[in-house]
């Protein structure tokens, strides 16, 4: 019978394709919003992952990555003496222009790190562009991919090694480039050293950015954070990814935005927008199929078909449409995904749970319209064949 | 032309009697079946004949188990349907009653096969064997050739012969026909029933068939007549008596 099933559902045409289409409307509208959002917060943690440490170490207003409260040059002698903390390094970032060969000024996120040490230097260079200790040579500056294009002074020839380009009136040389995700603010990163960084950026009376740091080993991070707060009166977070710990910095950085900006209302009244126009368009469709076939459902019910095969009909098309729905609308999503990726824009990043989570919702979707066509199917009387 | 009608010992597929049914509520309340008895013997061909509104749909789907009586007794093929349970009825329906209906009530999705397989599918035979009864029975009807044709690709009198394979098709041991013919033209009308005829008289089996249509009297072998909600007269039609003074006006137009 559920083969029967399906033949009916394919039989309609119309109404399956209208079905369908509704369901990958819905499911690419919530799967796509979904991941442009999730994408663009973990932009706003992009420097956490650009400059790798296990603790971040700030001015104990700070809430997010991207806000800059400066600290004192001391702060990080402070940190060191920490007896958990095996190392402590000082970390200038902030927004800067730079000045094209050709006169055209560009938005860069600059980040200064120790030259000793190189800590906080972007985890991976591209093979064959540079190596990190370059760093350490006059004017030297590593640049992220997108900086290659953002920063070219003609278009379809790319920043290469050796380049030149001017911050506050200084030459920097590019020494190498590094892979690195997309800031917030959608500036190219630019790692220089953190004394470089502050002859690139006009004085100020504190620099500090923030402080990145590591436990010695055998203590962990959460305990190495605790006693630098305790210690200095400092803030102190961990480096650990999103939903690690309410101490984690991601986690902090995605809430504030998620808190203070109206993102997630934005992309969330779009889902909600996917969910109820899918939703409309399959359960109205739906319904008028099953009204279509009443005729045959009764005569199936007349010869013996009990209500629960007929509801497992039913829900076999319902739920048949629903998977075709969403594969078609994951594929679109994919496609959508991969052009997002290769142009570095817009943000993408679709975690293991949104499709799930899309995918619940399309069951949620089927099964109330199976719910309405079998709360037909249930009243219809068999009797109802023989009237004509 | 019918056969002799069965013996009045054959065996009863449908024993009614004082079966009464009414439809709406209070001052809208319409007694449609006002106390009906009336047996359908196995072997037979049993036409209801009788004024539009006089009830005899209302009966023919009280004796399938589709809509159940107010009042009185109901035995098919010796079970009391007014003690089984809904979902009892609906099995019962299932493995002993075949349909035949006006407006066909074919898929049109489905091809012939799927279409005159269904009533094996609903019981839970495989979808190949139910397959292959039906491709036989077709073959009876006269269909093979068009076995794998949707119903919109075949006329309406051969539509008629894929629902006869389908209600055929479960060897049900009671068929209930709707108006069989009333949607064909003359020919078509009866030729559907010689087809109908040859391959569902049997012994074993009893059909009821509700008509207006006075050319395919010949082919039964009692005839009901039925007026305001009751069975007025029973006919056996034994080839030699002639029709009563109404059925042969009926048959005479």
């Amino acid at each position: 019978m559920l083969r029967l099933a399906l033949k009916m559902l394919f039989g309609d045409t119309g109404k399956y394709l209208m079905l369908v289409a509704g369901l990958v409307f819905a499911t690419f509208l919530m799967a796509q919003q979904a991941a442009v959002f999730c994408g663009l917060m973990s932009w706003t943690t992009a420097t956490l992952k650009n400059v790798p440490a296990p603790i971040w170490i700030v001015e104990k207003q700070v809430e997010q990555v991207n806000e800059t409260n400066p600290l004192l040059d001391t702060d990080v002698a402070r940190v060191r003496s920490v007896n958990s903390v095996a190392w402590a390094s000082p970390i200038y970032s902030g927004i800067q222009r730079v000045r094209l060969a050709n006169g055209n000024f560009k938005i860069i996120q600059l980040i200064g790190i120790d030259a000793t040490t190189l800590a906080g230097a972007p985890p991976k260079l591209q093979p064959g562009q540079g190596r990190l200790e370059d760093l350490r040579l006059p004017h030297a500056v590593i640049i992220d991919d997108l900086g290659r294009k953002r920063l070219a002074v003609e278009k379809g020839r790319p920043v290469e090694l050796g380049d030149v380009f001017e911050l506050n009136d200084q030459e920097a040389r590019v020494v190498g480039i590094a892979d690195a995700m997309m800031s917030f603010t959608g500036g190219p990163y630019v790692w220089t050293t953190y004394e470089r960084a502050l002859q690139y950026t006009p004085p100020q009376r504190k620099m500090l950015s923030a402080v990145i740091a590591a436990p010695r080993p055998g203590v962990s991070v959460e305990q190495a954070v605790a006693d630098i707060e305790r210690e200095t009166g400092l803030r102190a977070f961990t480096n650990q990814g999103f939903g690690s710990s309410d101490k984690d910095f991601n986690t902090t950085t995605v809430w504030w935005y998620i808190r203070n900006t109206g993102i997630p209302i934005s992309f969330g009244i779009t889902v909600v927008v996917g969910f109820i126009v899918g939703m409309a368009i399959s359960c109205q469709t739906f319904y008028s199929f099953v009204m279509e076939h009443m005729k045959h459902l009764g005569a199936l019910k007349a010869m013996g078909a009990s209500n629960w095969t007929l509801c497992t009909m039913l829900t076999t098309q319902a739920f048949t449409v629903g998977f075709v729905g969403y594969g078609i609308g994951m594929l679109l999503t994919g496609l959508f995904a991969r052009a997002a990726l290769t142009n570095k824009q817009p943000p993408f990043y679709m975690p293991m749970s949104v499709p799930f989570a899309v995918l619940g919702v399309i069951l949620f979707i089927c099964s109330l319209s199976a719910l309405i066509g079998i709360w037909r199917v249930s009243r219809l009387e068999p009797a109802m064949v023989f009237r004509g | 032309m019918s056969d002799p009608a069965s013996s009045p010992d054959a065996p009863l597929a449908a024993r009614i009697r004082g079966v009464t049914r009414s439809f709406g509520d209070g001052g809208t309340k319409l007694l449609v079946l006002k106390g009906v008895d009336l047996d359908v013997r196995c072997g037979d061909i049993t036409m209801l004949v009788g004024p539009s509104g006089c009830g005899k749909t209302t009966l023919i789907s009280i004796i399938a188990g589709t809509l159940a009586a107010d009042d009185g007794q109901l035995e098919v093929f010796g079970n009391d349907l007014r003690k089984m349970s809904k979902a009892a009825i609906t099995r019962f329906r299932a493995h002993n009653i075949g349909f035949i209906f006006q407006q066909f009530h074919l898929i049109p999705t489905l091809n012939c096969i799927e279409n005159a397989s269904v009533p094996l599918l609903i019981q839970g035979v495989s979808s190949r064997m139910a397959e292959k009864k039906a491709f036989s029975l077709l073959e009876q009807v006269g269909l093979g050739e068009h076995a794998k044709k949707r119903p919109n690709q075949l006329s309406g009198g051969q539509q008629q012969r894929v629902a006869i394979a389908r209600a055929l098709v479960h060897d049900p041991r009671l068929i209930i026909c709707d108006e069989p013919t009333a949607a064909l033209d003359a020919r078509n009308g009866v030729l559907v029933m010689e087809i109908f005829e040859q391959i569902a008289r049997s012994p074993e089996r009893a059909v009821l068939i509700v008509t207006h249509d006075n050319r395919i009297f010949s082919h039964a072998n009692r005839i009901a007549s039925i007026d305001d909600g009751r069975v007025v007269d029973v006919h056996d039609i034994d080839g030699s008596t002639p029709l009563p003074d109404h059925l042969t006006k009926l048959a005479h137009g």
